[in-house]
């Protein structure tokens, strides 16, 4: 089969009559190329119809199933064709949503084929393609048709009729070949693209799907958060603060009888104490990090920089006032990925940079370690089921040797 | 302690179940301080488990959140212990108490349970006392979780019979503390505190008690029965 991809297809250029230059000709002749091509396919087009059609009605029986085998995928490899050309046309790629039939034999696969929507809309689209879409291209194709056969005329058999043709009839086609051709290019390619490609209900149903995931996700998370924080505090702090309670109690039943002893209770007591209060201290961090609550983003992730023990360069150009549950995903994430260059990259230094464009926070964490990162590993996984809660996404490159770039990218359209 | 019998012989043998060294440090320190001999420390689930299966105690003294699950392997692992001992001693302390916990070590109406705040510890002397009344087979609660058993108690006409002194008796019994203890912290009589006793048992519609234990159980299961009654 031919390479479409190789193709040389490129979206509409301007449907305006002005400029009229090479380029604008160029173009002209390309879509009519297209055109000439969509409409040589009709006949095909009409065929597989009435074959699909009479497939379906004879169904029940061996030929309709036979039939249904050989024009189902001549429909879809028909179709492709055109989802192909009216995708380059439109410059955005028409997919197509077929059910799954793997697994299927050559009986049941029809079966499947007649509840599937998407095989329907194909056989609307062999219609389309035999009638209105016929026409549509055809028309490109006549007007261009109709002065070249008449200048020829006029040059080869020279007659009076020939001329008169090319003046009242070819040079009008002429101008309304160039005025209209784009037009009804991409009126083809649009209808196309609504037929073959996947319909809005599905596009959305995809997109159900995929918010449903990350709310899931984003409530695991949290769940897990939680529970570390109670586990935070019970394993330290709290009982930091039981065992000063227990000290202080057993120095003041030995107050009288040893009081070598509740003294020495009593410094244990102290030291405790401050340390319930540094873990309090660190579990306040893990939860929203003061540098982050005092100085925004870029003063929280310098701050974070600082307790890299490697040589950090930040160069994080980010507006105040961006959300502050993205400042806070984003802060974690950095944490993260700054976390596994210490722990594995052997790097000697790090840099950071990024900033906010057009409404995308882009930052980018990199090293000049020895590479070889693995984005499923479960601290980058989790970073990137972090920033998928807000349509986030994270973007490792990292060969082996290094350097590793780990890119993060958060939508964020209105500050706050 | 008038109310416990005196053990002379030996000093009582105490299992001490606690994953945090830090805790278990202090907890081991209060009850040899308290006359007591911890015979054995587990810092895990299978440890106690092995202690208890291995080791001759006269009472347990043990966290509920243990490894590996760090869930409530203290308390899972009380119930069973008494199930093949029925009436082991057993202390349970936590960071937080449960009324659905408590009403789990007191449902074989065995007694000899106790369940308390590990904050109550640094009271050492009322701590060490919870200990002997536990493993002399009383019962001992924590104050939040008798508050929160009268809190949630469906039959509230009953209780609200009950004159303020009353219920602070109540209260004070539902912990499991003896007439003596409780006539030290209301700064009246031991006979008072009997009388207010007799009358909360008429007002309660409960059977007079033989003795302490009993009587502390008898009001246990009162609150907690309302619940599902």
């Amino acid at each position: 089969m031919t390479d479409w991809n190789a193709m040389p297809l490129t979206p509409i250029r301007s449907r305006s009559p002005m400029p009229i230059d090479g380029a604008a000709l160029r173009d002209r002749l390309r879509l009519t190329g297209v055109s000439l091509v969509c409409a040589l396919l009709a006949p095909p087009a009409l065929a597989l119809a009435i074959a699909s059609i009479l497939s379906a009605a004879l169904g029940p029986l061996v030929i309709g199933i036979v039939l249904a085998n050989a024009v189902v995928p001549a429909t879809a490899a028909l179709t492709r064709l055109h989802r192909r050309l009216a995708g380059a046309l439109l410059g955005t790629p028409v997919t197509a949503d077929y059910a799954d039939t793997s697994g299927r034999n050559v009986v049941t696969r029809p079966m499947r084929w007649l509840t599937d929507s998407a095989r329907w809309r194909d056989v609307a689209f062999l219609w389309f393609s035999a009638t209105g879409g016929f026409v549509l291209s055809l028309l490109p194709v006549a007007l261009l048709a109709a002065p070249v056969v008449h200048l020829t005329g006029a040059l080869v058999d020279g007659g009076l009729l020939w001329w008169l043709l090319m003046v009242f009839l070819g040079g009008p086609a002429l101008v309304v070949w160039w005025l209209v051709t784009p037009s009804l290019a991409r009126a083809r390619a649009v209808a196309e693209g609504n037929i073959l490609g996947r319909s809005r209900v599905e596009s959305l149903r995809d997109r159900v799907a995929e918010v449903a995931a990350s709310r899931a996700d984003t409530l695991d998370h949290s769940a897990e958060e939680l529970r570390r924080i109670e586990r935070d505090l019970h394993d330290g702090a709290q009982a930091r603060i039981a065992a000063v309670g227990m000290s202080v109690g057993l120095a003041e039943k030995l107050l009288r009888t040893d009081p070598q002893a509740a003294s020495e209770l009593l410094r244990e007591a102290r030291t405790t104490s401050v340390e319930a209060l540094a873990d309090l201290r660190s579990v306040v961090r893990g939860i929203y990090p003061p540098a982050l609550a005092d100085r925004g983003l870029a003063g929280g992730v310098e701050a974070l920089a600082l307790q890299v023990p490697l040589p950090v360069t930040v160069s994080l150009r980010v507006p105040e006032d961006l959300p502050r549950p993205v400042q806070s995903a984003v802060y974690f994430a950095v944490s993260e990925c700054l976390a596994n260059t210490v722990k594995h990259a052997a790097a000697s230094r790090a840099w950071l940079s990024g900033g906010w464009v057009e409404g995308r926070l882009t930052l980018v964490v990199g090293d000049d370690g020895r590479g070889g990162a693995d984005p499923a590993g479960s601290g980058l996984a989790g970073v990137a089921r972090r920033l998928a809660a807000f349509d986030g996404t994270l973007a490792v490159v990292s060969p082996p040797g290094g350097p590793t770039l780990v890119t993060l990218e958060v939508p964020c359209p209105t500050a706050r | 302690m008038p109310d416990r019998p005196l053990r002379v012989d030996r000093p009582l043998r105490v299992l001490l179940a606690e994953d945090q060294a830090l805790l278990r440090a202090g907890l081991s320190r209060i009850l040899t301080a308290g006359g007591f001999e911890v015979v054995a420390t587990a810092a895990s689930a299978p440890e106690l488990a092995a202690a208890l299966a291995g080791v001759d105690i006269d009472v347990a003294v043990l966290d509920v959140r243990l490894p590996p699950t760090f869930t409530t392997e203290g308390l899972v692992a009380a119930v069973q212990a008494r199930r093949a001992r029925p009436g082991l001693p057993v202390l349970v302390l936590s960071q937080y108490v449960e009324p659905l916990y408590a009403g789990e070590l007191l449902a074989d109406g065995d007694g000899a349970v106790g369940y308390l705040l590990k904050d109550r510890v640094s009271d050492v002397d009322d701590f060490l006392d919870a200990v002997h009344r536990v493993a002399d087979g009383g019962t001992r609660l924590d104050p939040e979780v008798v508050a929160a058993l009268v809190r949630s108690t469906r039959r509230r006409r009953p209780l609200d019979r009950l004159t303020e002194r009353e219920r602070e008796v109540l209260t004070l019994m539902a912990e499991g503390r003896s007439n003596v203890a409780i006539a030290d912290r209301l700064f009246v009589s031991e006979k008072a505190v009997g009388k207010h006793t007799t009358s909360i048992f008429t007002k309660l519609d409960l059977p007079p008690a033989a003795d302490d234990n009993r009587r502390v159980l008898a009001v246990l299961a009162w609150l907690r029965g309302e619940r599902s009654g």
